[in-house]
């Protein structure tokens, strides 16, 4: 209980993932929280390479979430520009109503 | 005992705060209670000993993401009361499915355990001199062994960073005066086109030039040649 062992950062990043998923679900109108969830979920799988690259010893782990940080954040910036411009097209960014992009 | 204390701390501050991040009503504060869990799983990534890691955390979700999530957020003029009407009807359902995904990673780390030979599949050991930081591992390892896909990761962020501006880049609203150099330089109208009769001076046409310092070579164009030879001078 008291030593802090892989256990405990995998539960940790477990219960971050799935509140990620829950958020997913329980904002499926507001595509930013969308969004902030997939940065959580991102988030948990970091930390569970840095627990593992922790235990083992192992810098690979750490090379990994860095890359894993730095596609993150091309993914919100992306993500946030497509928000931005379907805004001013559209006037709302519900997530229904993206389905029309299909054509 | 005190790190273990930390640790749970840390922890539960980060499970708090995404749980705020998925529920809060007002996005804003999302993003703020984003920012205190990117902070606490820094805190988590040091405990674990990277360092780097946390630094990286710090600087580019708390400096860089974040703060474009609030841009976004505070820009967009967007009714969010109305955004969040499903947000009863999708709880049920999320529930059961976050339910579902999580006994299922208890079940994996339930009946997981390292191979007896995993120390020995280390690809990059932690370098057993006490003196190598964290960050100069990390950086020995980046620039040699992974630089093909340090540089595709530059390669990314270059991508994205071009792709955003594109995508947003509004190439002209109405109301705002361009300077178009075309029509600025064009010499259609400065130059008026005049039909001179043979023989005529400037004086009989009612032109006055100023007198110039030296005077410029006019252009003999091909099919006006014949018109007007005195006029044009006698250099061709």
């Amino acid at each position: 209980m008291l030593s802090i062992g892989l256990g405990h950062y995998l539960t940790v990043s477990a219960i971050l993932f799935v509140l990620g998923i829950f958020g997913i679900f329980l904002n499926r109108k507001n595509i930013i929280v969308i969004l902030m969830s997939l940065e959580l979920i991102l988030l948990s799988v970091n930390l569970n390479l840095v627990a593992f690259s922790s235990v083992l010893q192992d810098l690979t782990g750490q090379v990994f979430a860095m890359f894993v940080l730095t596609v993150a954040a091309a993914e919100a910036a992306i993500g946030l520009a497509i928000v931005v411009i379907y805004f001013r097209n559209r006037g709302s960014i519900e997530v229904e109503d993206i389905s029309t992009l299909k054509g | 005992m005190i790190a273990a204390l930390a640790f749970y701390i840390f922890a539960a501050i980060l499970i708090a705060s995404a749980v705020m991040v998925v529920t809060s009503r007002n996005p804003v504060h999302s993003v703020l209670f984003l920012i205190l869990a990117f902070f606490n799983a820094s805190a988590l990534f040091l405990m674990a000993g990277a360092e780097f890691l946390a630094m990286i955390l710090v600087i580019v979700y708390v400096g860089a993401v974040a703060v474009l999530f609030l841009f976004v957020v505070m820009m967009l003029d967007i009714d969010f009361a109305q955004l969040r009407q499903g947000f009863q009807r999708y709880a049920p359902l999320g529930a059961v499915i976050g339910a579902i995904l999580f006994l299922e990673l208890l079940f994996v780390y339930g009946s997981w355990q390292f191979a007896p030979d995993a120390a020995t599949l280390r690809m990059n050991a932690v370098p057993a001199d006490p003196t190598v930081t964290n960050t100069e591992a990390l950086g020995r390892l980046v620039y040699t062994d992974y630089i093909y896909l340090f540089q595709i990761s530059g390669l990314i962020l270059l991508v994205a960073m071009i792709g955003a501006i594109v995508l947003t880049l509004r190439d002209k609203p109405a109301n705002s005066k361009r300077q178009d150099i075309g029509t600025q330089i064009a010499r259609a109208e400065a130059v008026p086109l005049a039909k001179v009769p043979a023989g005529a001076g400037l004086g009989t046409l009612g032109i006055i030039r100023r007198k110039l310092p030296e005077p410029p070579k006019p252009k003999a164009v091909a099919q006006d040649d014949h018109g007007h030879g005195g006029h044009h001078g006698g250099h061709h």
